[in-house]
């Protein structure tokens, strides 16, 4: 009953579809305050004074702090993939001295209700002497602060003979492609609200998400607190897309209020903060060399590209571009690679992680070279790439790379395989007539398709804790979160296939630092794979367990008893066995580790529609094949496909940050800054398949919270291009109307 | 993302609102249903001290048909035209341009003469009320007058609407079975603001067309009308030809601003192509 391989319905939905879900802005404490930021509305500045004392006077007023009330306080670290030289350019919780981004925040003021505090926040006057801005990261590196450039690292990788491939090529290719700026915007805007416990004599934060353990000690020793008197505690959460539960300044400051003031101090983030403040995302711009023989294989890419980092390096310090770095060869053999990622700072909002970071970017740069060969050798786009594949019996396959601090092995794929089922599930070659024959009616449609091979199930550990109650109820505590993905449904579900009872009887506690001492949280589509390894762990520990105590009472042969058989229920195995241990309840720990990750694989193929008057886009069909190993819940899986292609269509044809020259936002609102709809989105096709379980965990998962997004870009920025019958080159995301009728207007001119 | 202090009226007859706005003047905002309104207040881009919320007046709501025109009452919200509200082709007109307005939601709420008040170049009753050539008419304390729609709209977000004036009514033409209507916009995502947009009307006898309008929008600081696509229709049969021709020269007299989303060049070649869907429309 509901065990692996069910499309279960959600454990998590009764209350969220009730009306009952508690996210950030419903969590209320007696005498909260509430704290509005005051942001820069200079891109880039020194700060010459703040004038507060308006705002204090204002009514309501509790304080209002500015960078010098806080100096103290370091500047925030980074969580992962820390390389020499990048902590000059973290970002301090309020500014000090210099502005770097419109948005940037500069003070706060803490008043007893949000109108007074926004009311107060105007009153904050900011007296910033311009500087220039640099809005590009492709221009030589500026100055960031005295003794520091703008180049904050440089991320190099490669492997193989890349002088030997361009010598033996028939061909060289030189493209650059470039990923606008554009990010993950989560229906719930962010939200922290700190909290004195005076009666537990500890701070705690609410509206935690993501990773609550990590920014547990982050943000303890920031506050210079013990971490055992700093939790935080996750409750709904509303989407995150790797963006939202980072430590940000924000979360940060309501903790630090609360401890100063000794009340609860709550910041809910809106709309245009969100876009101004969160983390953005991509903006890469890529100039590739590749060498390629006259068959169209490819045998060398060296690839320079430039990361437009924002005004500082938060959390994820060089993450984006070692994953561009890392992951960019994809599912080809390219036996000869050099990449080489430059980290430079701008006057934009500071960068980060979104869904499929680095890989995105890096497969629209891959994808797009694959097809420009085939174009430049009058080859089919699908052969192009099928010549291209590593071959199954290749695998595993050690890539030559690191990624996120490990090797990258793909451990199981047959790529060319899933290549084979996509061609036949929509039958490509009448597909590709129907469209042909539409072309010739008149209509400007088109097909694209882009491979991809994704990354999932980041170690290092996941810690789970199961406990039996003698009622027979399962309680699984562990240290990922949800962010609204299932982790619930699918935790319960692994441990009722193991445990044999129903889903339903499991419940799964996640985001609570004071259950459990470690987690790792979710991100980096890990949960599944490392969760659900350390869940299944657990279970089997006390399946054991169980089963012994069962043939012991019922004086029988261990190896014939089941649980379910055994006519003992299992509260009362459990509570007999909880009796020999001398334990309120039966409970088992499991610690799953791993120092690789696990790669599953896939590809996009876009329908797109071509308006020859308005240039406007339509995608009429997006079909996702995606390799996830093993689908614990297919429905799950389903979904995150779904979500993730309606945000790569955003990306490719809608979601883009523009700035002016002189720094200031101009898509700081929905009316400017545009996420596809139900209109623009077609329903997503999805092909979920089990070929290539994964041999490096328990269950053969591979994580599927990201392969919906990876290829969208490069799937349809190649329909586009067929559909126009390859007159012009599309080299930037995302394509807007506006940028395709300046193409073709230059492709009919030249 | 919260509003700067205002003070709220809610007056119950049409005498009080008028009343409120002869005391208060530019001070007071009137709100209808608020889907510009309060977003711009909670932009603080927008900030009346004093509002003036019309919502419990009586007689504000509904269409008629009087004198051979369609009077519409200002609060009749934009979900009211979804259906025709009248038999001919102005009711099939109005229902096609309604599905162009935003969303289920804002229709539902957002009312015809807020939209036309709030004259935003982009707003398709605005693109309607200046193409059809519309009256407006308007109350205030001392009296009431009818201004036509060549005079309301100034320039954006600026109509001939005194500070004490409330719109009371806007008067479109009741077309006869003789006249054929089209409405063409193209908006980047399903409905957001257009990029341009175009409102024809034609009037055929004898298979030419005798009287032609032509309103555009989302293109300059107010909507417009083009006389040049209307004098490229006149005396002629209606045909595909004609409907480019007409485009072309409705394009070629404009000069639209450019913005993130498109530049003055690209509205242009957009205002062509909506002119001539209107009118391939009209006579589909």
């Amino acid at each position: 009953m509901g065990g692996i391989g069910r499309s279960v319905t959600r454990l998590e939905d009764p209350p969220l579809l009730r009306g009952q879900g508690r996210f950030a802005a419903d969590i209320r404490f007696p005498g909260e305050l509430h704290m509005r930021v005051v942001r820069s509305p200079i891109a880039h500045g020194r700060i010459l004074e703040i004038d507060t004392a308006d705002a204090l006077d204002s009514p309501g007023v509790v304080a209002v702090w500015t960078g010098a009330d806080v100096a103290e306080i370091p500047p925030i670290d980074f969580r992962q993939m820390r390389i020499p030289g990048l902590g000059d350019y973290r970002q301090p919780i309020l500014a000090q001295g210099m502005v770097r981004y419109v948005g940037e925040p500069v003070a706060i003021v803490i008043a007893d209700s949000p109108y007074a505090a926004e009311d107060a926040a105007e009153l904050v006057f900011a007296d910033i002497e311009e500087l220039d801005p640099v809005m590009t990261a492709v221009q030589s590196p500026g100055e960031f602060a005295p003794g520091l450039t703008t180049e904050a690292g440089v991320v190099r990788k490669s492997y193989g003979d890349l002088p030997a491939a361009f010598a033996a090529a028939a061909h060289v290719f030189e493209l650059e492609l470039g990923v606008g700026r554009h990010t993950g915007v989560p229906m719930e805007t962010r939200g922290a609200i700190g909290y004195w416990n005076a009666d537990l004599n500890r701070l705690e934060m609410h509206g935690a998400s993501k990773v609550p353990h990590a920014n547990r000690l982050a943000i303890a020793k920031m506050l210079s607190l013990p971490p055992e008197q700093f939790h935080l505690f996750e409750g709904h959460v509303g989407g995150g897309f790797g963006i939202r539960g980072e430590v940000y300044p924000e979360d940060v400051l309501a903790c630090l209020a609360a401890l100063r003031l000794k009340r609860p101090v709550k910041w809910i983030e809106d709309r245009k903060e969100h876009l101004l403040a969160a983390n953005h995302s991509r903006d890469q711009l890529h100039r590739l060399r590749a060498a390629v023989d006259a068959n169209g294989v490819v045998l060398g890419i060296e690839d320079e590209f430039f990361v437009d980092q924002g005004g500082y390096v938060r959390t994820h310090a060089s993450t984006v571009t070692d994953l561009t770095a890392g992951m960019l060869p994809g599912p080809y053999r390219v036996p000869a690679f050099a990449a080489t990622g430059h980290i430079r700072l701008t006057n934009k909002t500071p960068a980060g992680t979104y869904r499929a970071p680095g890989r995105y970017e890096g497969t629209f740069v891959r994808e797009r070279l694959m097809d420009h060969v085939a174009d430049r050798l009058g080859l089919d786009r699908v052969e192009i790439r099928r010549r291209n594949l590593i071959p199954a019996e290749q695998i595993p396959f050690r890539r030559g790379l690191d990624a996120l601090g490990t090797e990258v092995v793909y451990d199981s794929a047959d790529f060319a395989g899933l290549l084979a089922k996509l061609e036949a599930g929509v039958d490509l070659p009448a597909l590709e007539a129907t469209l042909a024959a539409r072309r010739a009616a008149g209509e400007k449609v088109g097909l694209g398709l882009a491979y991809f091979v994704e990354k999932s199930g980041l170690g290092p550990f996941d810690d789970v804790i199961i406990t039996i109650a003698a009622t027979g109820a399962v309680e699984i505590v562990t240290g990922a979160a949800s962010v609204g993905q299932g982790v619930e449904t699918v935790m319960a579900q692994v441990a009722a296939s193991v445990l044999g009872v129903a889903h339903t009887d499991c419940t799964v506690v996640h985001g609570q630092t004071d259950r459990i001492a470690r987690g790792m949280g979710a991100f980096a589509s890990r949960v599944t794979v490392m969760t659900g390894a350390a869940v299944t762990m657990a279970a089997e520990k006390l399946k054991e367990r169980l089963l012994a105590k069962a043939a012991q009472l019922l004086q029988g042969d261990r190896a014939s008893i089941t649980l379910d058989g055994c006519g003992i229920p299992l509260g009362e195995l459990a509570a007999a066995c909880a009796a020999d241990d001398g334990t309120p309840a039966l409970t088992a720990e499991a610690s799953f580790t791993t120092d690789h990750m696990t790669y599953p694989y896939g590809v996009h193929l876009a329908v797109v529609r071509v308006d020859a008057e308005t240039f406007g886009m339509v995608v009429e069909r997006f079909v996702v094949a995606f390799d996830v190993g093993r689908s614990v819940n297919p429905m799950l899986v389903e979904g995150q496909i779904h979500g993730g292609a309606a945000q790569g269509i955003g990306g490719a044809l809608f979601e883009e940050f523009i700035y002016s020259e002189d720094g200031q936002p101009l898509s700081a609102s929905f009316a400017d800054y545009l996420m596809p709809t139900l209109n623009e989105v077609p329903m997503v096709e999805s092909l979920v398949l089990e070929d290539a379980p994964s041999p490096i965990n328990p269950l053969g998962v591979k994580g599927a919270g990201e392969g919906g997004i990876t290829a969208a870009g490069a799937a349809i920025a190649s329909a586009i291009e067929n559909a126009i019958q390859y007159r012009i080159n599309i080299a930037q995301l995302p394509v807007t109307p506006a940028r395709l009728r300046s193409m073709l207007q230059q492709a009919s001119g030249s | 993302m919260k509003p700067a202090a205002f003070a709220y009226h809610r007056p119950e007859t049409r005498a009080e609102a008028l009343a409120l706005l002869a005391e208060h003047g530019e001070e007071a905002k009137i709100i209808a249903g608020g889907q510009s309104l309060v977003p711009a207040m909670n932009f603080r881009l927008a900030r009346p001290p004093i509002l003036i919320d019309i919502n419990a007046v009586p007689g504000l709501d509904g269409v008629r048909e009087e004198a051979g025109q369609l009077v519409i009452g200002a609060r009749t919200r934009h979900a009211t035209f979804e259906k025709p509200v009248t038999a001919g082709p102005l009711g099939t007109l109005l229902a096609r341009v309604a599905a162009n307005i935003a969303h289920t939601p804002i229709r539902s709420r957002g009312s015809w003469g807020g939209s036309v008040s709030h004259a935003d170049p982009a707003s398709e009753w605005c693109c309607v009320t200046r193409g059809l050539e519309a009256e407006l008419v308007a109350e205030s304390a001392t009296g009431r007058r009818s201004i036509p729609a060549a005079d309301f709209f100034q320039t954006i977000f600026t109509t001939a609407l005194r500070p004490d004036e409330l719109l009371a009514e806007i008067r479109l033409p009741l077309f006869g079975p003789d006249w054929h209507c089209g409405f063409a916009e193209y908006a980047r995502r399903a409905g957001d603001f257009a990029l341009a947009m175009a409102v024809v009307a034609c009037r055929v006898e004898g298979g030419v067309i005798r009287e032609a309008r032509v309103g555009l929008g989302g293109i300059a600081s107010t909507p417009v009308t083009s006389p040049e696509a209307v004098a490229a229709l006149l005396g002629q049969a209606p045909s595909p030809a004609l409907f480019a021709a007409a485009g072309a020269a409705g394009a070629a007299a404009t000069d639209p601003d450019g913005d993130i989303h498109a530049s003055g060049e690209y509205r242009q070649d957009l205002v062509k192509a909506m002119i001539r869907r209107a009118l391939v429309q009209a006579f589909a």
